[in-house]
């Protein structure tokens, strides 16, 4: 009995481990990891890309940009996506691990300010928001940025942001807080004390929904009928854009940011073919598809 | 002598290592380990948070950064702090609001179940209690997202709802029920001869529990009090969705605030492994740690005296 049970055992392990061998040898597997707002589109990407090429497999998994950085750093992973740029402690401990980190940017998302239902101030500068969002900012009143907002007896700004490791804070920190502060309109590049830090962009868009004197930011992606997104300008006073994909995509929205995937060096081989087609019209199309804008022109049938 | 020799003859069957004797051996091996089970797992589990926290400590670690300055701020690029003031504010008011409402709660809870309820009335009421205590923790922070939110802002008149009250009211429902099982069982470890006599002396049924039985069950209360009190430390998805998830030092019960656990439970996910940040994590995890380590042991030995009297 023990035998036979034992035999059977070592049969099923041989023809899995031949399996796997088949499967290593005839297919290149692309590892591709990082950001949670780019998971979606990856996926989409990785799932086409084996109708173009099914001897290719590309892994995809999610698990925040600051995951796929990590990723790269130990050298785990071969595309890792971000919502960020590396920063330039990143890229040095990179090259001490070997790795030789080169940023793709493959798209961009227009980050939207969304407000209540009722709020009837829908124009705000950059400069506004880093006194109502930065350290040190002077508007903790919607009346200091000349609204009344109808069932927000108390007046007081709720002020919406993310977690600290999501790649839509730091981008809003840098894009609005650390400029604003390099301008002199706040005294330090970084967020106030007592902001609601929700765990998730439709986080923020729900609390902003149901919170009459609420501000928040998101993705332009997560923009439901319900909520108002703010029109931005770059200084008070210049004429003001509201987020959309034809506004990130040319540019004039003032708080559009890339998205990043990062190669171990330049891309070659199926890594390359991989990049070169998610940058091609069809690629970017898929992209578009989702809600963010393309990284070049592209015409989609 | 044949009786004798036969009498020896079961003795030495008694003692032959045949299959029940190995599994008897193995059974008794496993019940052990079961046993011990308990003391391994806290050591692994606070020798991995110690580790994993260890180079923090050593690197980027201030001691009055940590604990006395407000600003959790781990990811910013030019200067990152660590400043944990504010979160455990935060816990604290959190956790002070929520014994507040529970202490009433349970202790009159415990007094109708274990003194005055009887028959099917106080079975079905216990396991109420218990049917209470095993509510997740995420539908609580559900109940304080989309019910207490709404219901705040209108009976206030506040801009926001997810505040200490919210949380402290849905923490104080959350530790009641267990409040309410060891306060029950310190009531009931009260000697019935106590209250015979108080009766006789002519004491009505209040006086009996105010005077006599409550000051007899003090300790094991007071260790129901600690119990909820390590329980609202360390409640982690309820506090996360209710507070609002904002690092403040609370001026009023309606400002938002940001508990110790529930920072662990948002950042370390996306946190790169290894980094100051996620070893800034687990030091929060250490010191938390050891807080509940005191007041559940505090609690423990205070019952256990009870026990002993």
């Amino acid at each position: 009995m023990r035998t036979k049970r034992t035999l059977s055992f070592s049969i099923a392990g041989t023809v899995l481990i031949s399996a796997m061998a088949v499967q290593a040898s005839d297919r290149t597997i692309i590892q591709n990891k990082g950001s949670d707002t780019l998971v979606n589109v990856a996926q989409a990407w990785a799932e086409e890309y084996q109708n173009v090429k099914s001897d290719v497999a590309v892994a995809v998994s999610g698990g925040g940009s600051g995951t796929g950085i990590a990723a790269m750093i130990n050298g785990t992973v071969d595309i890792a996506n971000a919502s960020r740029a590396m920063k330039v402690k990143e890229v040095t401990k990179a090259k001490s691990m070997g790795q030789n980190p080169v940023e793709h940017v493959v798209g961009y998302d227009a980050l939207a300010v969304f407000m209540h239902g009722n709020n009837p101030n829908v124009n705000l500068s950059i400069e506004q928001l880093a006194q109502i969002y930065g350290r040190g900012g002077k508007s903790q009143h919607w009346s200091d940025v000349g609204a009344d907002v109808p069932g927000c007896g108390s007046g007081e700004i709720v002020v919406v942001s993310r977690q600290n490791n999501s790649g839509t804070y730091a981008y809003f920190r840098k894009a609005v807080l650390k400029s604003a502060a390099k301008k002199g309109v706040i005294s330090k590049g970084s967020f106030r004390m007592g902001t609601l830090d929700m765990h998730g962009s439709k986080d923020v868009v729900d609390l902003v929904e149901k919170t009459p004197c609420a501000i928040g930011y998101s993705g332009l992606a997560y923009a439901t009928d319900h909520v108002k997104m703010a029109c931005i300008s770059k200084a008070s006073g210049d004429s003001c854009v509201t987020p959309s994909v034809e506004t990130a995509s040319d540019r004039s929205y003032p708080i559009a940011r890339p998205l990043f995937m990062y190669t171990n060096g330049k891309p070659q081989g199926e890594i390359k073919n991989y990049m070169d087609w998610i940058l091609s019209d069809t690629g970017q199309c898929i992209l578009l598809k989702k809600g963010y804008a393309p990284a070049h022109d592209i015409t989609c049938n | 002598m044949t009786q004798e020799l036969s009498r020896s003859v079961d003795l030495a069957s008694f003692d032959r290592r045949d299959k029940d004797w190995y599994i008897d051996k193995t059974i008794q091996f496993i019940v052990f380990l079961g046993g011990i089970s308990a003391i391994l797992f806290i050591i692994g589990i606070f020798a991995f948070v110690t580790k994993e926290g260890f180079g923090f400590l050593f690197e980027d670690f201030s001691f009055s950064e940590f604990f006395f300055s407000p600003w959790w701020e781990p990811t910013d690029e030019d200067e990152p702090t660590y400043g944990i003031l504010a979160l455990v504010a935060g816990t604290a008011s959190v956790t002070g609001l929520a014994m507040l409402v529970a202490i009433p709660f349970s202790l009159g809870a415990a007094i109708y179940i274990g003194e005055f309820a009887t028959g099917k009335k106080r079975e079905s009421l216990k396991v109420l209690v218990e049917l209470l205590a095993a509510i997740p923790s995420v539908v609580w922070g559900f109940i304080g997202l989309s019910i207490m939110n709404p219901l705040i802002i209108a009976l206030f008149d506040v801009p926001v709802g997810l505040n200490v009250l919210n949380a402290g009211v849905i923490l104080g429902l959350m530790a009641a029920p267990i409040m309410t099982s060891i306060a029950e069982d310190a009531l009931k470890a009260v000697p019935d001869r106590y209250r015979e006599a108080a009766e006789a002396l002519g004491a009505t049924r209040w006086q009996v529990i105010f005077k006599t039985v409550i000051p007899a069950a003090k300790n094991g209360l007071l260790g129901a009090v600690l119990l909820g009190v390590g329980r609202g430390f360390g409640e982690t998805m309820a506090v996360l969705m209710a507070t609002g998830h904002a690092i403040n030092i609370p001026g009023s019960v309606f400002d938002p605030v940001r508990a110790l656990t529930a920072t662990i439970a948002a950042e370390l996910g996306e946190t790169a492994v290894g980094s100051p940040h996620y070893e800034a994590l687990f030091t929060i995890g250490i010191f938390l740690f050891l807080i509940t380590f005191v007041i559940n042991l505090t609690a423990d030995l205070i019952v256990r005296g009870v026990r002993e009297q």
